[in-house]
C-alpha cells in the first residue's frame, strides 16, 4: 500500500486556503471602495467650494473682481486639519490666492471641474480646476478657478478603513478556517466510523461489513464484501474438498486395514506377520493425516467466524475424557477427573474446544506407557486452566514452544503413528477464544502437562 | 455376541464380517437401510454398526427411526469423515458411540464393550468354567463369594482362555489380543499379563498351564 497523504488534511488547507483568498479579497474590495468613497466626497466637496468661487465672481468693464465667499473655504475646513489653497486667475495672471498653484496639465471646459492629483509645498494635494467665462459673451474673460486641498484627512480615514477591513478580513479568515477544520471532520466521521468498524472485526472475521455506509464509500465496501464473500466461498470450498477427498480415501482404507487384520491372523511366519504390521501402520499413518488435516481445515474455518455457544467447560472436559476413556483402557491407563464442583461457563465454539481436549487427550494417551495415569483438571485463577497431565515420555529435548508448529513432533516420537497437528489445532483453538496453550513438564514426576488458558 | 453391519461397501461388510467372525462374533450384514430394517424386524441384536453414509438414505434417518422404536440396542456409527461438527451431530441424534474408518478392532471391541457397559450388559456376555464365572462386559471374574474387578488387558487375555478352555495358545496370538496392530511391543509383555492373571485365579479352580516353547493354556486345578 502507498500511503498518501491525509484526506483531512488536503481536505483542510484547501478550505483554509480558499477562504485565505476569499478573505484578501474581502479586504482589497472593501478598501477599495471606501477608499473611492472618501476620494469621491473630498472631489464632491472641492467641486462644490471650487463653483462657489466661480459663482461669485463678477465683471465690470472687463475688469474681474472676486468677493471670495468664506463659507466656499469653510466648508472645505470640515474634512479634517487639511489645508486648504486656492487661486483664481485668468489666463495670463493670478488674480487672486497662490500664484505656486501648478496649472491644470489639460485644456478646461467650461462647466466641467477637472480633478487632478500633484504634489504641492512638499505635500500631496488634489486640486480641482472649474474654468468660468466672466463677463458679457462679447467681453467674456475665461477665468480659471482653481482650489486644492492636501490629503491628510483622506490619509487617516482610508487608515482606519484598512485597519477596520484587515480586521475584518482576518476575523473572516480565521472563523472560516474554524469551519474548515470543523467541516473536514464532519466530512469524514463517516470514513472514520467504517474504518473503526473494519478494524474492530480483526483480520480473522469474514462476515460481510454491515455498518451504515456513506453513498461514495458503498462501492469500496461492496468491493471489500464480495472479496471477503469469495474468501470464505473458497474456504469453506477447501474444506469441502478436504472432508470429500478423507471420505474417499477412508472407505478403501478402512477395507484394506480390515483384509490387513484379518490376514495378519491366519499368517503363521513372523516376517509375514511383521510385514503386515508395518503395512497396517502405513495406513493408519495415512487415515490419520487425513482426519488431522480435515480437523485443522475446520478449525481454520470455524476460526474465521467463531460461534458463541453457551458452554460448561466442566461438561466439556468430562464428556471428551469419556469419548476417549475406551481408548485409554486399552492400554490400561486411568483418567483421573480432578473437576471443580461448579459448572465452568464459558462463550465459545463448543466444537472446536472439543477437537483440541480430543486431540491434547489423545496426544496424551499415545505417549503414555500402559498402566499409567492421566489427569484432566480444571484450575480457575486469573484465566480457567483445563489442563491434562501425563506420565508419559515428553517431547525430548524438543524446544517446547516450537512443537505446536505444523507437522513440528517432539524429538523422541519413535514410531508412534501422528501427523505434527494435533497441538497446532489445540494452539489454534486457544488462540482464536483469546487464550493459549501452555506446555510444561509434569510437576510430579515424569510427563507433560498440556494446558489450554481461557480468558475469564 | 452378534452384530448387525449396515454398510453398502460389499467389500469392507465382507472384511469386516470376516474379522469379527475371527472373535467368534455372529455378524448379519444389510447393504441398505430397508434390508436392515427387515433384519431388525426378526432378529435380536446385541450391537449395530452403522455406516452413516448408504445409498438408500442417510444413517440419520435410521438413527431418529431407531431411537423413535422400542427396541433399545446401541448403536455404534461408522463414519469417513472425522468433521468435528459430524461427530457432536452423531451423537445428538442418538448414536452411542462412533468410530472414524478406517479403524482399530480392538478400539472397536473397546468401545462396544463400554456401550454394553453402559446399558447395563448382555446375558450372553457371561461365561462358566466350573465354579468360576466371567463377565466380559463388567470385566468381572466371580468364583465362590469373590467378585474380582480385572483391568481391561487382563480381561481381555482371560477372555481368550474362556472361549477355548484347554487349547493352547501362542505368545504371538495373545499379543494380537492384547495390543493393537499398530503398537510396538515385544512378546515379554505377555509373560506380565499371564503372571497377573496367575494371581487373580487363585482360588477359583482354574490356572494357567505354560506350555514350555508353545504357549499358555488354561485348564482346571
Amino acid at each position: 500500500m502507498k500511503r498518501h497523504g491525509s484526506i483531512r488534511r488536503r481536505l483542510f488547507f484547501q478550505l483554509a486556503g480558499v477562504a485565505a483568498l476569499l478573505s484578501l479579497a474581502f479586504f482589497v474590495v472593501v478598501r477599495g471602495v471606501a477608499e473611492s468613497a472618501a476620494e469621491a466626497t473630498q472631489d464632491n466637496i472641492l467641486a462644490a467650494s471650487a463653483i462657489a468661487i466661480a459663482d461669485s465672481l463678477r465683471s465690470e468693464n472687463g475688469d474681474v473682481f472676486l468677493e471670495l465667499p468664506y463659507s466656499a473655504i469653510s466648508m472645505l475646513g470640515s474634512v479634517g486639519e487639511d489645508r486648504v489653497f486656492y487661486r483664481v486667475s485668468t489666463i495670463e495672471k493670478t488674480l487672486t490666492g497662490y500664484a505656486d498653484l501648478p496649472p491644470p496639465a489639460t485644456a478646461l471646459v467650461a462647466g466641467d471641474p477637472v480633478f487632478a492629483t500633484h504634489d504641492y509645498r512638499g505635500d500631496t494635494v488634489r486640486s480641482v480646476y472649474v474654468l468660468r467665462p466672466v463677463g458679457a459673451a462679447a467681453t467674456s474673460r475665461d477665468v480659471i478657478v482653481t482650489v486644492a486641498q492636501t490629503r491628510d484627512g483622506l490619509a487617516a480615514t482610508s487608515q482606519r478603513i484598512t485597519a477596520t477591513a484587515t480586521g475584518v478580513g482576518v476575523l473572516f479568515f480565521l472563523l472560516a478556517t474554524a469551519l474548515s477544520l470543523w467541516a473536514a471532520s464532519t466530512a469524514l466521521a463517516p470514513i472514520e466510523r467504517m474504518t473503526s468498524a473494519v478494524t474492530r472485526r480483526g483480520p480473522k472475521d469474514l462476515r460481510p461489513v454491515t455498518a451504515e455506509t456513506p453513498a461514495e464509500l458503498v462501492p469500496l465496501v461492496e468491493a471489500l464484501n464480495s472479496f471477503m464473500g469469495r474468501l470464505r466461498a473458497s474456504l469453506s470450498q477447501t474444506e469441502n474438498f478436504i472432508a470429500e477427498a478423507a471420505h474417499r480415501v477412508r472407505t478403501p482404507l478402512a477395507t484394506v486395514r480390515t483384509q490387513a487384520e484379518v490376514t495378519h491372523r491366519k499368517l503363521q511366519k513372523p516376517e509375514h506377520r511383521q510385514a503386515m504390521r508395518e503395512m497396517i501402520r502405513a495406513i493408519d499413518e495415512s487415515s490419520r493425516s487425513a482426519g488431522q488435516m480435515l480437523d485443522h481445515a475446520m478449525v481454520t474455518f470455524r476460526a474465521d467466524s467463531l460461534a458463541q455457544d453457551d458452554l460448561d467447560l466442566r461438561t466439556l472436559l468430562s464428556e471428551t475424557c469419556s469419548r476417549l476413556e475406551p481408548t485409554a483402557e486399552l492400554k490400561d491407563i486411568t483418567i483421573l477427573h480432578n473437576l471443580p464442583t461448579m459448572p465452568v461457563p464459558f462463550t465459545g465454539d463448543g466444537i472446536l474446544l472439543q477437537a483440541a481436549l480430543l486431540n491434547i487427550l489423545d496426544n496424551a494417551i499415545k505417549y503414555s506407557p500402559d498402566d499409567s495415569i492421566i489427569q484432566a483438571s480444571i484450575a480457575l485463577d486469573d484465566t480457567i486452566c483445563l489442563s491434562i497431565t501425563d506420565q508419559g515420555r515428553g517431547f525430548g529435548d524438543a524446544d517446547l514452544s516450537k512443537v505446536t508448529r505444523r507437522y513440528n513432533r517432539g524429538s523422541n516420537v519413535g514410531n508412534i503413528v501422528g501427523s505434527g497437528l494435533g497441538l497446532t489445532i489445540a494452539d489454534e483453538v486457544a488462540r482464536a477464544h483469546g487464550g493459549r496453550l501452555a506446555i510444561a513438564p509434569n510437576t510430579e514426576g515424569v510427563g507433560v502437562c498440556v494446558s489450554l488458558h481461557l480468558p475469564r | 455376541m452378534r452384530f448387525l453391519l449396515i454398510e453398502d461397501s460389499p467389500k469392507l461388510a465382507k472384511a469386516v464380517q470376516e474379522r469379527l467372525q475371527l472373535d467368534g462374533h455372529a455378524v448379519d450384514h444389510a447393504d441398505t437401510l430397508e434390508a436392515a430394517s427387515a433384519c431388525i424386524a426378526v432378529a435380536d441384536y446385541d450391537l449395530i454398526l452403522l455406516d452413516i453414509m448408504l445409498p438408500d438414505g442417510d444413517g440419520r434417518d435410521f438413527l431418529e427411526q431407531h431411537r423413535q422404536s422400542e427396541k433399545r440396542t446401541p448403536v455404534i456409527v461408522i463414519t469417513a469423515r472425522s468433521a468435528v461438527s459430524d461427530r457432536v451431530g452423531l451423537l445428538d441424534l442418538g448414536a452411542d458411540d462412533y468410530i472414524t474408518k478406517p479403524f482399530d478392532f480392538s478400539e472397536l471391541e473397546a468401545r462396544c464393550r463400554a456401550v454394553l457397559r453402559r446399558q447395563g450388559g448382555v446375558a450372553a456376555s457371561q461365561k462358566t468354567i466350573g465354579a468360576a464365572t466371567l463377565d466380559s462386559i463388567s470385566g468381572e471374574l466371580r468364583f465362590d463369594q469373590t467378585t474380582i474387578t480385572l483391568r481391561n488387558r487382563e480381561l481381555r487375555l482371560l477372555e481368550v482362555f474362556f472361549n477355548a478352555p484347554g487349547q493352547v495358545f501362542s505368545k504371538s496370538h495373545l499379543m494380537d489380543r492384547l495390543y493393537s496392530l499398530s503398537d510396538e511391543a515385544s512378546e515379554n509383555a505377555i509373560e506380565v499379563y499371564v503372571g497377573r492373571l496367575r494371581k487373580r485365579l487363585e482360588g477359583s479352580g482354574l490356572r494357567i498351564d505354560t506350555a514350555r516353547g508353545i504357549g499358555y493354556r488354561m485348564i482346571p486345578e
